[in-house]
Formats: C-alpha cells, structure tokens, sequence
C-alpha cells in the first residue's frame, strides 16, 4: 500500500480529487482548504499512530500552537504568510522535542493519558495570555500577503498552495516510513526488546517519529489558522486532539493514504450533521460512528477495503492479523 | 488577592481538601477499574457529570433529597457502568488496551452532547441541602459547612474502600483477579463477575463525586471534561492502579494546586500537570507505582 505502484496510483488519484475538489457542486472553498489541512495532520499522525504503535492525545499542542505562533507574529506585523508559517512550525517542532522527550518514556495508554495532560497546559497557557492570544475570543489573522507575486487572499490560490504543500508533506511521510529509518520503527512495533537487543535506541527513535509527526501536525495547524484568519482555543483544545485520532483510525492505522480518506469522510460527515436538528451536537453522531469502527472495524476504511482485497488474492505469508495489538500491518505490502 | 496570612493559607489547605477529595474518589474508581480490567475510563469524567444530573433531575422532578441522591445516584449510575461493560467494553479485552481507551472516548463524546441536547449546554444550580448550608467555626475562620461535609465523605468512602481492598476476602479475590487472573479462575473464581462488579463501582464512585460536587458547582454536560484530565494526571503521578496511590496523590494533589495558586495565580489550572511531568521525569512508575511490564 505505502510503496509499490499501487500505492503511487492511490496518491495520484487523491491528488486528482484534491485539484478538483473546489469546482465539485456544492463545496464551500473553505470546507476544502481545512479538509486538506486535517488530511495533512491525520497523514502525520498515522507516522506517529501506525509506525510506532505511540498513540498521542495531545496533538493539538503541535496543530493549535502552530496556529498561534503564526497568527501572533502576523498581528504583529509580520509581513511574510510564509515566514510566520515556518515559524509555527519550528515551534511545533521545539514543543515535540521537548514534549516527545517527557512522553516517550512511558508507552501505551500512560503515553496517551501524558500526552492529553501536557495539551491541557499549552491550552491553558493560550487561554490565560490574552494579550497575546485574546483569550477566548481568540485571534485573528489580519493578511495572509502574497506569495510569488500571488495574493494568498484569494481563497483558491490559498487552497492550491496548502494542496501542494499538504502532498508534499504525504510524500515525505510516505518516504520516511519506506526508508531505513522505517524499517526501524517497524522492527521495534513488531518487537521492541529484539530491536533494542540489536542494539537500536529505540527511545530515540521513537522520539523521532514524534517530531517529523508533531511538526508536520504543526504545519498543518498553521495552514488551518490562515484558512480561518483565526488562531483559536478549539485548535488547543484536547477534543481537536481527539478529532485527529478519530480520523486516522476512521481511515485507517498505518496505511498513510487512509488517513486523508478518514479525514474527508470525518469532515464531511460533521459538516452534514451540523445542518441536521441536533446542529452542533455533531458528536452525539461521529462518537456513535467512531465506536462502531472500534468495535468491528479496526482496520478502518482504507484498511478493511485492502484487507479484503488481499484476502482474495493467495497468500504466501503468514496472517499478521495479531488481535492483540492496535497496529496490526493492514497493507502487508509495506516490507 | 488577599494577603498571604497563616489563616488564609489555611483556609487555601481546606480549599484543596475540598478538591483533593473529589480527585481521590474519582482517582480511585479510575485506579480500580484499571486495576482489575487493564482499561483507562476515559468517560470517567462523563459517569461523574450523570452523577450530578441524576442528583439534579432527581430534586427537580421527584424532589430527591440530597442525602438519598448521594446513594442513588451512584447506583443508577453504577447500573448503566454494568450496561455498558457488558455490552461494550467486554468485546474489547484481550486486544491492546488503547481500544478500550478509545471506546470510552467515543462514549464521552455521545454522551455530552446527548446532555447537551437533552439538558442544554448552560449549568443549572442544585441547592445545596439545608442541614448543611452556612459556615462552621473552625477557631481559624468560618468554613463553610457543605465543604466540611465534602472532605469528610470523601476521607470515609476512600478510607473504606481502602480497607476493602486491602483487608477483606472480596478484597483478596479483586487483587487476585488483578495480579494473576487465569489463576483466579483456576481455583474457581467467577473473574468476569468480578470485572463487571469492579467497573460498575468504579463508576458509581466518580457518581458519587458528581453529586457531591453538585451543589459546589453548576451542574452542567462538561463539567466532567477537564475532571477527567486532572484525574488522568493524578493517577500517573499516583502510579497507576495503585489504591494507595490514588487516594495520596489526589488530596495531596488538591492540597498542592490550592496553595500553588495563592503563591503564583496564573499556575493555577496547570500546576497539576506539571508535577505530572516531573514525576514521569524522575519516577516514571508514578509515586506508589511498580515499574511498567515490558510491553
């Protein structure tokens, strides 16, 4: 699934969809550009989630505070959208160094409950600066400028070049865990004690993946600020955390594509709730649906479909559907 | 801010007591139900929240007193636990324990916003019980005597539930069946008896937190939301599923947090996160923690 040419034509197709996705009757520009973006921070979070079996409930430090940072330094007259981007994003990557450094040390569901608690600091850091953050008003972002003489006020130039960098961003994901590098972190999801035995730092590496899945996440956060003109504590908060979990697993654990997939169907989904009687309640809704997936659906989306597929086709290697554990490889493909 | 005298950091000490209390019990129940069915409740917070409301609806509709929502409550609550681990959580054991985590999310985020829609997102009042309103003489200041009332309970419930555990047969067959469950079974314990109980009072405990935070607090559908992470943090800091642990650190914990807050205010929210961290820094097992099993 990750490499090999039909994962190159699932990229491409997606990619397809993405360039045509603003002319499609009925999407709202916006709708597609935070689409994009979630699709992006869901791809970085698979790196994460899928590669090293590390479940974090504190993304939203890297998505939201990027947001901040970008947004503050625009406000206070930053003339360059993409410098104050990269900035976003280099404080995404300090926090998931130093943070990646406190949680790595413990694994699992205290790795995810360390993770969820050292959000809550970051959101209440934003919620009590309001001079620099506005509180929880939030903060808006003045300009988004030009870039190549291209003015990135325009809605859909802005979407095409958060398009481009959102494949980008895939690509590298997708090249990182078909590297070396890769091969590492599936040998130490597969067995940690022999990978260490080896004599991999396995803490270090895991630490690794945090930070390409934290920046990455930062970058998305960034873009998703500039597509609302607004740095807000929703992005902090620990149920935008758990927003990105449900699309990564929705798509499907460890097959990098799925995510984009789970984020599409997740906002969408969310988006049509939203217009239904129960309005904002949209939870009642996509919790229902996110259990539904726990329950009988592990492999999410993109995983039962290439699951099924391969199951027609015979088979040389043993089944690696271990049930005890929550990355099971669903692409068997990946070596 | 007033000024720093030894009566006002007292009265600060029992303001964390107070806090510290509702930790320890919901600390403990999360800790037990960990203990026992190797799963972290997230929607622990969220049993808390129906605590409160089925103290709420109770008075409004049926005029439940407050001392007989401080029973049922935490039975109704416990009862919809039982429901939910017998046909939800149990599908789940057996595979990694995150599944379990993730269920329960997805359960916190059905039910809130199933009292939002139900309840409405703003708080109602509950009207704290008349033997117990106004302020008590303490030598040092006039408390108020609700609060009194909130450490005292939480002290008797966490101290039975410790005595329990740790010194009665059915207390024996719970740490039995969390030490070393196939050999439990083996000597003919019913564990998946044992597991449903276990989690169903887990619960009714962050119930019974509800309704006594109710009348502190406005009853409202997210009240259990930043609960469920400052338990989270306590019970890492405590050592996860560790009785002890939990009951330790959550009143210590509400202790540290009320006087961090008069030394430096704006630590305040955050204050209980941080020693979080620097326990996970310099005792990764947590205070009363064994160390992690190689996963």
């Amino acid at each position: 699934m990750i490499a090999g040419r039909r994962a190159a034509l699932v990229g491409v197709a997606l990619l397809a969809i993405g360039l045509v996705l603003p002319f499609v009757h009925g999407v709202y520009i916006v709708f597609a550009i935070d689409l994009v973006c979630f699709a992006l921070a869901a791809v970085a979070f698979d790196l994460l989630l899928g590669f090293t079996g590390l479940l974090s409930f504190g993304h939203a430090l890297f998505w939201g505070g990027a947001g901040y940072v970008s947004t503050i330094l625009i406000a206070h007259g930053v003339t360059s959208f993409p410098l104050a981007v990269l900035a976003g994003v280099g404080y995404a990557f300090v926090l998931s160094v130093v943070v990646g450094a406190v949680a790595v040390r413990r694994s699992g569901i205290y790795f995810a409950m360390i993770t969820l608690a050292i959000g809550e600091i970051q959101y209440f850091v934003a919620f009590q600066l309001i001079d620099l953050t506005g509180g929880e008003n939030g903060l808006p972002e003045p300009t988004r400028g030009t870039l190549f003489g291209l003015s990135l006020e325009n809605d859909h130039v802005y979407y095409y070049l958060v398009l481009a960098i959102a494949a980008a961003g895939t690509l590298l994901a997708v090249r990182a865990v078909t590297s070396p590098f890769g091969a590492v972190l599936a040998a130490m999801r597969e067995n940690e004690t022999r990978a260490k035995s080896i004599g991999y730092d396995t803490d270090r590496f895991k630490l690794a993946a945090f930070v390409m899945s934290g920046t990455l996440a930062g970058l998305a956060g960034a873009l998703y600020a500039g597509a609302n003109r607004l740095a807000s504590l929703d992005a902090v908060d620990w149920h935008t955390s758990g927003a990105i979990v449900m699309m990564t697993i929705l798509g499907g654990i460890g097959t990098i594509y799925g995510p984009i997939v789970g984020a599409a169907v997740f906002q969408s989904l969310d988006f049509f709730v939203s217009k239904t009687a129960i309005g904002d309640k949209t939870n009642i809704v996509m919790g229902l649906v996110f259990a539904i997936v726990i329950l009988v659906a592990r492999r999410g989306i993109v995983g039962e479909l290439l699951h099924h597929l391969n199951a027609r086709r015979p088979r040389f290697v043993e089944d690696e559907d271990d049930p005890d554990r929550l990355v099971a490889d669903v692409a068997g493909e990946t070596a | 801010m007033s000024q720093l005298t030894p009566d006002y950091l007292l009265i600060q000490i029992f303001n964390g007591l107070v806090n510290g209390g509702f930790y320890a019990l919901l600390a403990l129940g999360l800790s037990i139900i960990f203990g026992m069915l190797r799963i972290v409740n997230f929607a622990h917070g969220t049993m808390y929240m129906l605590g409160a409301f089925v103290a709420y609806y109770g008075a409004q509709e049926i005029h439940l007193p407050f001392f007989a929502a401080l029973i049922v409550a935490p039975l109704v609550v416990g009862a919809f636990g039982l429901l939910l681990e017998v046909t939800l959580l149990r599908r789940l054991y057996g595979l990694d324990p995150l599944y379990n985590l993730l269920l329960t999310f997805a359960l916190v985020l059905v039910i809130e916003d199933l009292m939002r829609l139900v309840a409405g997102a703003l708080g109602s009042p509950y009207e704290t019980p008349a033997m117990l309103a106004g302020a008590t003489n303490l030598g040092f200041t006039e408390y108020p005597t609700y609060r009194l009332f909130v450490i005292v309970v939480s002290v008797i419930v966490c101290a039975a539930v410790y005595v329990i555990i740790e010194r009665t047969q059915l207390g024996a067959k719970i740490r039995a069946a969390t030490e070393k469950p196939d050999l439990t079974r083996a000597f003919g314990i019913d564990t998946s008896r044992l597991v449903s109980a276990t989690f169903a009072f887990g619960v009714a405990l962050a119930a019974l937190g509800g309704v006594l935070a109710a009348p502190n607090t406005n009853v409202q559908p997210t009240m259990g939301d930043s609960v469920i992470i400052n338990t989270f943090a306590i019970v890492v800091i405590g050592g996860m599923g560790s009785i002890l642990g939990s009951i330790v650190a959550g009143f210590a914990l509400g202790v540290i947090a009320a006087v961090g807050a008069v030394l430096f205010p704006p630590i305040a929210n955050t204050l209980i996160f941080i020693v979080m961290v620097l326990v996970i820094l310099f005792r990764p097992a947590g205070l009363f923690g064994k160390p992690e099993r190689a996963a």
